[in-house]
């Protein structure tokens, strides 16, 4: 997993609440058995008419907004299903970091492991951000995961919680999986106490 | 302290915690099918891990499978290649698989319950939101991404930080009319999309408490719906009756010593939910969605609502755009709303009370001109007790398709898929733009109250058959 620590990028603002991961990645592209090659189908039905060409109103296909890697979006984004090819497409597309009000739990949780940062600002705050990028076309921010800001074009400064553990895997890129088996000898010995309260949870084969 | 249903799952599943840190949990059952792991074997063989505990895996192909002419094989080359290689992998990583031609292979939601994998007091993931269905056992089950997948692959663990507890009462008796499917969209229509987050909740009352196994879970399976990872009901009489003598479930003195400590894992009195919320049964109608979110939801005597009674602009925009994507007008009665096809099925409504259900109501009648309406059982093993009872007959003789089991239309990654503009009145889970194809209109519905749409050619109030 590519490491976060600072992001600096025109925001491209998606205004619409519930976005779910059906329409982030509809499911003709969940058939893949890789993890790459989404991003050109990312939120396949609102960018391309039924002809393939895009189409000129949806935001991703604004010049504008091309090469940008931070998405300021609404409330409950990423609903629905846990497909993660949802934050697949969104990094193969180029999208690093997502501003939001609210976040769904299993897509929240699945960006962290693709090392996409999602940052949950107060709802006053993403508004004013929402504002700010229709007022001045290409407006930047910078993501700023060590001292967990972000920072505008015009210097004003929103802060962001996040999780102390999730905070250092995405830092430094770490591997979730090898961080959990150096764990193994507790893992073995949970599972010796547990066989003997419940025996019938071990009883499959 | 008193304790809910979630802390004593929680407490019994903790391997290991740091004060202020998420905290590593153990999984018992880990159910796998086609579509969100794939990158999962992928990132084991990459890595050259094992599967740690291959005996608690159990997987079945259900997401691209065709609901007919299954003989010839899947005709799409990427789905058939999806479905061959979890086949590959489960021969590989030596893990239980319901191919397709078993009769246990179903809908994943379907069969793990059905087998007895689903056990009371265990904790459950899949790689599918869905999964909130197995907490009608009374289990710790969520849905999980396709990295998490391969984390309890390889450790038999996840990381996980406790959910808050928010339980859901539904006091009284419904109408014999409304069924778990409008509990549950009315609960969603109160709280929102969003309610749930951050919440395992657990539904509690006298109208949980009357509901089958069948519809515990339909209940449950649309938490995450409402936003909640996880939906519960605590285990009683019922669930030990549903689950003895399932091939999975424990058998000899393991039932009874299990029995026992599942007794003892209801919700103690006095128990301190974060968030609690009161329904009555008895004020809930049939209900019918009429946007792109579950959420979008009235009551069938209901008409569809009105964005300019809205305040909120986002929540105002949201709702214009969806009466443009759904083709419908402002107050336009729910019942004159006409429609094209009917999709009985998924893991929110496959189960065999839900086909006796629909079943009920179109016996002896037949399918509008114009409809075109298809049962998809949940499991092959739904399928044979549907045709041991005769369903199969009463459907088709009022005209619906009779099909193999699978997701099917539910999220037409098969053939099985709406056309533009079409519209559906469909017993899955989610009403989402494009979700049952293109341009497709989606309506979620109770059985019952789909296959009345199918037999009026729009939707009726099923309290007044």
């Amino acid at each position: 997993m590519q490491a976060f620590t600072v992001l600096e990028s025109v925001v491209m603002p998606l205004d619409r609440p519930n976005v779910d991961t059906d329409a982030i990645i509809p499911k003709q592209f969940l058939k893949t058995i890789a993890r790459t090659g989404l991003g050109i189908n990312l939120f396949f039905d609102w960018r391309y008419k039924e002809d393939g060409s895009p189409k000129p109103d949806f935001v991703l296909n604004d010049p504008l907004y091309q090469g940008t890697k931070i998405l300021l979006a609404r409330e409950n984004f990423g609903c629905g299903s846990s497909r993660e090819h949802a934050p697949w497409a969104l990094l193969d597309y180029g999208f690093r970091c997502i501003i939001a009000p609210s976040f769904a739990d299993i897509f929240f949780s699945n960006c962290f492991k693709n090392g996409i940062l999602p940052v949950v600002l107060p709802a006053d705050d993403v508004d004013r951000l929402f504002r700010d990028a229709a007022k001045t076309p290409g407006f930047r921010v910078s993501v700023d995961l060590a001292s967990q800001t972000v920072i505008t074009q015009d210097g004003a400064v929103h802060s962001f919680q996040i999780d102390p553990f999730r905070k250092e895997c995405l830092l430094n890129g770490l591997d979730e999986i090898g961080l959990t088996l150096r764990h193994e000898p507790e893992i073995a010995a949970y599972e010796t106490r547990r066989r003997a309260e419940a025996p019938w949870l071990f009883a499959l084969r | 302290m008193p304790l809910t249903l979630l802390d004593k799952i929680w407490n019994a599943h903790v391997v290991r915690e740091e004060p202020g840190e998420a905290a590593l949990i153990y999984i018992d059952r880990h159910l796998v099918h086609e579509v969100t792991s794939p990158q999962a074997f992928e990132g084991l063989r990459t890595a050259g891990r094992k599967v740690r505990r291959p005996e608690a895996v159990f997987a079945v192909p259900d997401h691209n499978v065709p609901t007919k002419d299954r003989a010839k094989g899947i005709a799409d080359p990427v789905s058939a290649l999806q479905v061959e290689t979890l086949r590959r992998n489960c021969r590989e990583f030596g893990i239980t698989l319901f191919d397709m031609g078993d009769k246990r292979q179903g809908v994943v939601h379907v069969m793990a319950p059905e087998q007895g994998i689903s056990l009371p007091g265990a904790t459950i993931v899949c790689g599918d939101s869905h999964t909130a269905t197995h907490g009608a056992m009374g289990a710790l089950a969520f849905g999980i991404g396709t990295s998490e997948v391969e984390h309890v692959l390889a450790t038999s663990c996840l990381v996980q930080k406790k959910p808050k507890a928010m339980e859901i009462r539904v006091e009284g008796r419904p109408h014999p009319a409304v069924t778990a499917k409008d509990l549950i969209l009315a609960v969603i229509g109160r709280i929102g999309t969003a309610g749930g987050t951050g919440y395992a909740v657990e539904f509690t009352g006298e109208a949980v408490r009357g509901l089958s196994m069948e519809g515990r879970m339909t209940l449950c399976n649309m938490a995450i719906e409402a936003g909640a990872r996880s939906g519960m009901v605590a285990p009683d009489e019922k669930t030990f009756e549903y689950l003895k003598g399932r091939p999975y479930a424990p058998k000899g003195a393991d039932w009874n010593r299990a029995v026992e400590s599942w007794r003892a894992l209801p919700s103690d009195p006095g128990a301190r939910y974060d968030r609690e919320i009161v329904f009555r049964a008895e004020e809930i109608a049939p209900q019918v969605t009429w946007g792109t979110s579950p959420e979008m939801v009235v009551p069938v005597d209901g008409r569809v609502p009105d964005p300019a009674a809205e305040k909120d602009p986002v929540r105002r925009a949201a709702m214009e755009k969806a009466l443009g994507y759904m083709g419908l007008s402002p107050n336009t009665p729910i019942i004159e709303i006409p429609i094209d096809r009917v999709f009985i099925g998924s893991c929110t409504n496959g189960r065999i009370e839900d086909l006796r259900e629909a079943a009920r109501v179109a016996k002896g009648k037949r399918v509008a001109a114009g409809v075109s309406a298809m049962v998809v059982p949940g499991s092959g093993l739904v399928k044979e007790q549907a045709e041991r009872e005769g369903l199969d007959g009463i459907f088709i003789e009022a005209g619906f398709e009779w099909r193999e089991p699978g997701c099917s239309m539910c999220l037409a990654m098969n053939d099985d898929v709406l056309a533009p503009g079409e519209r559906c009145a469909s017993t899955s889970n989610r009403n989402f733009e494009g979700r049952q194809g293109k341009g497709g209109r989606t309506h979620l519905v109770s059985p019952a109250m789909a296959a009345a749409a199918a037999i009026a050619g729009r939707f009726v109030d099923v309290r007044k058959e």
